[in-house]
């Protein structure tokens, strides 16, 4: 494949793995814990790369999952005392990311690891760092992981689809009719944790969270069907990285930062013209009564 | 026969004691108002008793026995205030949501479920509703659907947080004779109630609760006048004139 078709690929599995995780964020408004998570997991690839002085999938994969499920346990745990949440969040994720900036600053020194490829990652560097996958051959690391951790993250979310509806849509009865609620809620931290991890090396830490949120919250505009919302914001992922990808090259400028922006002009095109949603169709059809005040003037005559 | 026993109940919410030393015992076939003012921990008495919120002790016996192993047989209904109504499902979905305990992991919900949810929508009137998104309805038609998703769970004792609350005289009637119809077959419900004036019309047991018991049997025992003020405090007043 050429150098332009593995970083398409690369960015389209970002798009696609956020994509998906992404819905979950945006209904279970945890969209700040994607924020933290994509900060702190810099600290678990820093601690791993001190431990193993690799910079290796699985290590980091590891390293991302134990930040990632730190960062959730310390939001809860601090919240349960009585701090807000949002303060709660603020407070965790900037300690954690702030210990991961002084070990690379102190300890990890010359290595590709940097603050600024940790910020914006370096997805142009991707397809040059091969390793050797049987009946492939050559593929980029990166490439090899994250399609590694769409599969994985595929097969939790379509194993366990409906678990995944009923405790975002109503946890209280999901706990009521036994399933475990709490449970549930750490394996999709890990899901974030590990998607995460895997979109760093190419779009870094602040881009991850456009490719996260962004796309989700454009399809949730689109659609009243979580199948359909799940596909939509995968797709509008896909499209981002390719637009963003082409954008940077006509701009010569950042891959990750163009990627971003175009994520932001799919929530926006989605903004205004969304049929159900849209700014356009409530100008439109701003003289129809929704069904509701029919129902309660019904309901008083 | 019993169906629910609670006995020296205790909780708090962060710092604030809202369960005092609650004890009560529900017999089989009763339909129950749980009244009291606000903060008198009435929806945290159900979400206590169902482990939805932790207790600080005392003893929940469902069927003589402990929820684990009786949760097939206790169905629960949220205020409708509690999810997010914009979420994008739609009625029939959400119903089929209170199948999901009996589906199993790793299986999808089949044809036989689709057809007990519709049934179900269908018994509270909202069968030409099934695929209608979820924001679209009135609040009325909200609460059929919780109650639909209820009804499917076919449990033996029931507990709905203000069913009542906020829906048109038509949703009221609906849900008061699927209550009755509850009964009649021989299950339980517990009712947090808000309206005092319908007390003694709809329901014929009846706990008055203000952080414990101040009064718990049949309603034409239990809910007095002095029963009444003695859980209200100097609260009634101002809500009559209001």
């Amino acid at each position: 494949m050429t150098y332009t078709g593995w970083i398409l690929l690369t960015a389209s599995l970002v798009g696609l793995s956020c994509g998906i995780v992404g819905v979950f964020l945006i209904l279970r408004r945890m969209a700040m814990m994607a924020d933290a998570i994509s900060h702190t997991v810099l600290l678990g690839i820093v601690t791993a790369f001190l431990i193993t002085r690799e910079l290796n999938g699985p290590h980091m994969l590891i390293g991302a999952i134990i930040t990632g499920l730190l960062t959730a346990l310390l939001v809860q745990w601090f919240h349960s005392r009585g701090v807000q949440q949002d303060a709660s969040i603020g407070v965790v994720f900037t300690t954690l990311f702030a210990i991961g900036v002084i070990l690379i600053a102190t300890q990890v020194g010359n290595a590709h690891l940097d603050t600024k490829h940790a910020l914006m990652g370096e997805i142009a560097f991707v397809p040059w760092e091969v390793m050797n996958v049987p009946l492939l051959g050559e593929v980029p690391k990166a490439t090899f992981m994250l399609a590694a951790v769409l599969l994985v993250v595929l097969v939790v979310i379509l194993a366990f689809y409906k678990e995944w509806k009923i405790t975002s849509f109503d946890p209280a009865l999901a706990a009521s009719i036994g399933i475990p609620v709490v449970l549930l809620h750490y394996v999709f931290m890990s899901m974030v944790s590990i998607t995460t991890v895997a979109s760093f090396d190419a779009v870094g830490a602040i881009m991850v969270v456009a490719m996260l949120i962004t796309p989700a919250a454009a399809a949730y505009l689109w659609t009243d069907k979580l199948s359909i919302m799940l596909v939509l914001s995968g797709a509008f992922g896909v499209i981002s990285a390719f637009a963003g990808y082409y954008v940077a090259v006509w701009l010569d400028t950042s891959i990750s930062g163009s990627m971003a922006f175009a994520t932001g002009i799919v929530f926006l095109v989605s903004f205004l013209l969304s049929p159900k949603h849209g700014v356009l169709s409530r100008y439109l059809y701003r003289y129809e009564r929704p069904d509701q005040e029919e129902q309660q003037i019904d309901a008083v005559s | 026969m019993s169906v629910l026993k609670v006995q020296g109940l205790h909780a708090s919410y962060r710092k604030n004691k809202v369960l005092h030393d609650v004890s009560f015992e529900v017999e089989q076939g009763s339909l129950t108002s749980i009244v009291g003012p606000n903060g008198a921990g009435k929806s945290t008495l159900l979400k206590v008793m169902l482990e939805l919120h932790p207790k600080l002790s005392g003893d929940v016996s469902f069927f003589g026995s402990t929820l684990s192993q009786t949760k097939t047989r206790v169905g629960y209904v949220p205020q409708r205030g509690s999810v997010d109504w914009d979420f994008p499902t739609n009625a029939l979905d959400v119903v089929m949501m209170g199948l999901y305990g009996r589906v199993g992991w790793l299986k999808w919900p089949n044809k036989s479920h689709k057809e007990k949810a519709m049934a179900s929508l269908a018994q509270m009137g909202m069968a030409d509703f099934a695929d209608r998104q979820i924001s679209q309805l009135s609040g009325g038609q909200q609460q059929r659907v919780f109650l639909a998703r209820a009804l499917v769970q076919d449990a033996d004792l029931y507990f709905m947080d203000e069913p009542l609350a906020g829906v048109d005289a038509a949703t009221e009637r609906a849900i008061m004779t699927t209550l009755k119809n509850l009964k009649m077959s021989g299950k339980t419900v517990m009712v947090v109630h808000h309206d005092l004036q319908t007390v003694e019309d709809y329901f014929d047991h009846v706990l008055l609760l203000n952080r414990t018991v101040v009064a718990h049997g049949k309603t034409e025992d239990a809910f007095t006048k002095d029963n009444v003020y003695r859980a209200y405090g100097g609260s009634l007043r101002f809500m009559k004139e209001a």
